[in-house]
Formats: C-alpha cells, structure tokens, sequence
C-alpha cells in the first residue's frame, strides 16, 4: 500500500485518475461512468448543481465511499480498499465541505494534527516525554505555524477554532490540509460563505498552491472556477456531461442547457450557489 | 509554553511528592487510609478522565476493571513472592490486555453502545467471581496480605518524621508514589502528539481520519491507557481495603468514577484528583457536620448522598465544563480578551453551514 513519494518511471506517474467510476445508494444514482484524472500541479475544476455527485466523488477518491465499479489510480498505483486514514501518508489531502475543526483545540493544535504525517516518534517516546518527543512537537509546531503564517492566519493560533471569524475558520482548514504537504490537494466548496474580497484573496492563495501540487476544486462560484482552473469537468445528475478548458465548457451547449445557462452569466459570482442551482429545475 | 514538558511535570511531581509527605507525616493513621483511598480512586479517575475527556469514549465499567486489578493484585499477594512494584505492574498489565480486547470491542461502537458494552461488563465482572468460588473467594472475597514495610523505606521515613510507618501510611505512600507516576505518564501523554491525536477523533473523527490517523487504533490505545491506570488504581484499593469482593466493585464504583471526572472537568488530571478527593472526604464531611446539628446517625450518613448528588447538579449547572474546565474557559476568555482586542473580525462571518450528513462522508456519526 505504501508508495514511494516520488516514484519515477511509471506511466501515468504523479497523475490521479479514476475511471469509469459508479455509486449508487439505494436507488440514487450518485455517480456514473465517471472517468477523471487531474495531472501534476494541474488545477481540475468539479462543478455541477447540488446533489450533481461532487461530494460523493470525492469521498469515492477518498475511501469513506467504495464505488460500485470504477477504479482509482494514484501515481500509477491502483487504489483497493482504500482506507481514509492512509490518504495523508499517499500525498493526498482533503478539505470538507462543513469544514471539520477541532473545536476545542487551538487553531495551532488543530494544524499539527495535519502535520501528523511527519511525526518520526511513537507512543513510547511520547509517555515517557522523551527528547526526542519534544524535538519532533518542536518541527511539527513549526510546519505548522509556517503554514498559518503562509496564509496570514498565524496571529490565531492559540486561539479557539469557534471563536475565529468565518473566513478565517475556512483558512485553518485549508492550513490543515496543506500542512501535510501534499501532491494532490482536494477543495470541497473552498470558497462558500466568502465575501467577494475574501474570494478574491482566496484565489490568489490557490494560485500560489498549484505550482506545488495538482488541485481538483469542487466549487460553486464560477468566476473563482473559471479563474483559477486549467480544466473544468461538469457533474450533472452523477455523469460527467463536459469537460474541457474554461472557456470551451462555458460555451458548451450540454453545459449550457444543465447548468450554467440559466443563471451564471459572464463572471458573475453567485454568493448563493446553492439557489442558484435550484433555478435550474425551475 | 514550558520549554520542556517534562521538566514541567517533573518539577510537579517533586512538588507533589513533597506535598504528599507532608500531609502523610502530619495526619493520622485514620487519615493515611483516607488519602490512600483518595490515590486509587484519583489514579483510576485519572485514566477514566484520558479515556472521556480527551478521546470522548464514555466508560461505564472502570470499577470492573478496578475489579481486575485488585483481585489479580489479591491472588499475586496470596504467596508473598514477587515485590510490591512487581505486584502493582502485573495487575495494571493483566488489566491492560483486557482492557485491550474491550477497547477492540468498543472501538466498533459508537456513543450510547460503548456505555452498553461498558455497562455489561460492570456488571458481570463481580459475576465472574462468585463463578469461581474456589479461586477467587465468591461472596467473601479474597483477603489482600499487604507485605511488611520494607526496612529502607521505615528508616527513610523514620528520618524524615522520626516517626514509625504503619501499615495504612505505607499503603498510602504506595498509592500516592503510583499516582504520581500515572499522573507523570499521563500528562506526558495528553501533550504529545498521542493526546492531540485522541482530541482530534474526539472533536471531529471524519477530519481527524483524513489527516491521517487510524481512528480504531487511536480509540484502542487510549481504552488500553485508561485501563492500565485502571488495574493500577485498583491494585491500590486492594492493599487500601485489604479485601477484594464483588460487593466493592458494584456499578456504584464506575459511577462514582464518572461523577469525580465530571465534577473535577472532563479531561483534566488536576480535576480528576479534585474529584478524587471529593468523592472520599465530602460523605465524611457532611455526615460529621449532620451529627453536629443534631441529626441523628442514620440521619446524617442519609445526608451524604444528598449533598453529593446537589453538588453534581449544581457543577453541572453552573459549571458545565467541571471545575477545573471552567476556571480554565474563564482564565483563556480573559487572555483572549487582552490579546486579541484589536483583530476583531470586521465583517461579520455568516453562520457556519449547518452540518447534514449528507454533507459529511461517513453519514453514519
Ligand atoms: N451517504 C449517502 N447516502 C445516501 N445518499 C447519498 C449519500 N451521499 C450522497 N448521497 C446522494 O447522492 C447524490 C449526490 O450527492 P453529493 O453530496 O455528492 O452532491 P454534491 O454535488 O456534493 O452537492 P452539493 O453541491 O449540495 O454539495 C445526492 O442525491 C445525495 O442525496
Ligand atoms: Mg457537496
């Protein structure tokens, strides 16, 4: 299961690719024959109407979903039995839809548990509060508030997770994820609940990221998609219905028709991605 | 931040170690007993506090872990073989492997199934050793040899108060020495990467897996923790009583443990201990102070429960997060208060989106 961190040689090497992948629950069709991959320091685009599958996809890349069918490549390596705890250590990392803070730990706490990966010592170190154990918290501690300062957020970190502003909130869990230094970097609605500057200031964060590691971007608001994506690939009703570069699926007519027509104009950001999808059943 | 955890708790021990002869060297036999009784219940409330607190596994079946230690403790003292530390080490091993298998189960279960689970064990632990009459005593129980001061130990103390050790202040130093060291432990514990660990599958086990840690394996180790301070604990209140019987490890026991870590706040040590204490000396308190206002025995050993269950409400109500856990909260607000004055958020942050389980992978919380 354990993979070299940089492999060399292989085929598909560094790429994620899932293929020809399915979900159903119950009678839902969540997903069907979806077939993505998402090259190195490539930022792919997921976008499609609620309940499109976009979450479900990503728990299928994740293992907190099995798919019915399909199958789940990373740097050449066919995934089975995917556990979720091991993608971290597999150079994937993953921000949740709600968020998902340690709220009772502090914003710094919250981010070391991130940098856990990089842990060198165990329980036995630990108990006995060895020199080693506290050199080990000491590098954590230090990723850690790299990575907050990176994203302006180190003056919280002693600070309550629940006490923090919104926005801030949502950087705290991007620290969280980019902590463990990842190749592929997951985004489930990164940008939901921002204002617009905060948008604005998110995207350039993303800019930064993908010269480090590849990004499939699940979000609602189109100019940040549009802006920051190499590649969009549209979900509706758990198919993949287009796929190609911003500007191209934009004008695609399929797209059009099931998504993006009805409300999404030329750059315009929808603060509410959520009523805007409903327009489209309407 | 201490430059060295363990420097910091180190430093604690000594000072509690003092704090500990101090008391010992000054009080009565009657009294020794009584602080042995508060090291075993504050060493298992210790564990119990590690296991609810941080890692959110609620435990209804310590006392029958207590049960473990205490009779293996009775049985390996039946023929005078090994040393007490010996002694002590085995039954908090014994208990730990079991404690193992249980943590295995628990681990599957989630919320009101692990307090089941825990709760079938409360109660057929006591079972098992009316089973095995023979072995273990039935209805009598066993009774616990406690081995003789050791001379080095006599003449330490003796230089120390020029006093002689009874019987009851060396058990009460054995129980105030294995506190220590617990605490030590779980102190180092609870600021490493291990207590982080089990905090994070506490707050949130969907975000906690994805940053890479095993959940079942996090929620074991630290059932196996709490059920080595477990065996210890009762290890002590072996040589404390000096008998082992199902009458003393009814549920009331893992209840009790659950009320001192409650009252002392979930998750702190020092409210463990707090707890601890209350749970020994608040009965003897308040009946003396019954018989002092007139009430008559039965009266007044009437009024402990009483009392006890107030003061559980009250903290509850007034203090949700226990005793410690509040002055905490109230101590971080006002630091909060003074650094952050200025940062204030200035727009003002929508509410956080509602969780659904649809939203969440693994809907099944
Ligand atoms: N665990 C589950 N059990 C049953 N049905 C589910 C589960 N997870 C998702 N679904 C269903 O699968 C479909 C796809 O849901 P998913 O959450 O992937 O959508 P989404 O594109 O992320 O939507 P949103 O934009 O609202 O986040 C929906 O019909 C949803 O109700
Ligand atoms: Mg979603």
């Amino acid at each position: 299961m354990r993979i070299p961190a940089r492999p060399t040689g292989t085929t598909g090497e560094g790429r994620f690719e899932l293929s020809d992948v399915g979900v159903s629950f119950g009678g839902v069709v969540a997903l069907s024959e979806v077939s993505l991959e998402v090259a190195p320091r490539q930022v792919l685009g997921v976008i499609g109407p609620n309940g499109a599958g976009k979450t479900t996809l990503f728990n299928v890349a994740c293992g907190f979903v099995t798919p019915d069918r399909g199958t789940i490549r990373w740097r050449g390596v066919t995934l089975r039995r995917l556990r979720p705890h091991q993608l971290a250590g597999l150079g994937i990392a993953r921000t949740l839809q709600a968020m998902g803070l340690f709220d009772r730990m502090s914003v710094l706490d919250n981010v070391m548990v991130g940098a856990d990966r990089h842990a060198a010592t165990g329980f036995g170190s630990a108990l006995l509060a060895l020199p080693r154990s506290a050199r080990d918290e000491r590098r954590l501690r230090d990723r850690a508030m790299a990575v907050l300062d990176e994203l302006g957020a180190a003056s919280y970190a002693g600070r309550l997770p629940p006490s923090l502003p919104y926005a801030m909130r949502k950087r705290v869990s991007l620290a969280r994820a980019l902590v463990s230094n990842p190749d592929l970097l997951l985004l489930d609605e990164p940008a939901s609940g921002l204002s617009q500057g905060e948008m604005a200031e998110f995207g350039s964060v993303l800019r930064g990221l993908t010269e480090r590691m590849a990004v499939l971007l699940v979000e609602h608001h189109m100019d940040l998609v549009l802006s920051v994506c190499d590649e969009i690939a549209v979900l509706d009703f758990g198919r993949l219905i287009a796929r190609g570069a911003p500007d191209d699926v934009r004008s695609d007519p399929a797209v059009l028709a099931a998504y993006l027509g009805v409300e999404v104009r030329e750059g315009a950001a929808s603060p509410g991605g959520r009523e805007d999808n409903s327009a489209r059943s309407a | 931040m201490a430059r060295s955890v363990l420097l910091r708790h180190l430093g604690l021990a000594v000072l509690g170690l003092v704090v500990v002869v101090l008391v010992l060297e000054s009080t009565s036999a009657f009294r020794n007993a009584q602080f042995a009784t508060m090291a075993y219940l504050g060493i298992a409330a210790g564990g119990l506090t590690v296991l609810t607190g941080l890692n959110g596994q609620l435990s209804l079946g310590h006392g029958a872990l207590m049960a473990i230690g205490a009779y293996t403790t009775a049985l390996l003292l039946q023929d005078q073989q090994l040393p007490l530390v010996a002694v002590l080490l085995v039954a908090s091993a014994v208990t730990t492997l079991i404690g193992a298998v249980i943590g295995v189960a628990a681990a599957r279960l989630h919320g009101p199934y692990i307090a089941g689970a825990t709760l079938a064990l409360a109660v057929a632990v006591p079972g098992v050793a009316l089973y095995f009459n023979d072995q273990l005593g039935g209805e009598q129980g066993l009774n616990v040899f406690v081995p003789d001061v050791p001379g080095w130990f006599a003449d330490a103390v003796y230089f120390l108060s020029a006093q002689d050790v009874s019987g009851s202040k060396y058990v009460a130093y054995v129980g105030w020495l294995s506190l220590i060291v617990t605490f030590v432990l779980l102190a180092n514990l609870s600021r490493s990467r291990v207590g982080r660990t089990w905090r994070a599958v506490r707050d949130d086990e969907v975000a906690a897996e994805i940053a890479g840690i095993p959940l079942g394996r996090a929620r074991v180790l630290a059932f196996v923790v709490s059920a080595a301070c477990a065996g210890l604990g009762g290890a002590v209140m072996a040589l404390t009583v000096r008998i082992t019987a199902p009458s003393g490890f009814t549920l009331t026991l893992s209840l009790s443990l659950l009320t001192a870590v409650v009252l002392g706040g979930l998750g702190s040590l020092t409210g463990a201990l707090l707890g601890a204490a209350l749970l020994t000396f608040l009965p003897q308190l308040v009946t003396s102070l019954g018989l002092d206002v007139g009430l008559s025995d039965l009266q007044s050993a009437q009024l402990a429960p009483l009392v006890y269950g107030l003061t559980l409400a009250l903290v509850i109500l007034l203090a949700p997060a226990g005793i410690v856990g509040s002055v905490r909260a109230r101590w971080r607000r006002q630091q909060e208060r003074a650094t952050h004055d200025y940062d204030l958020p200035t727009t003002t942050a929508p509410p956080s989106p509602a969780r659904t389980p649809g939203d969440e992978p693994g809907g099944d919380k």
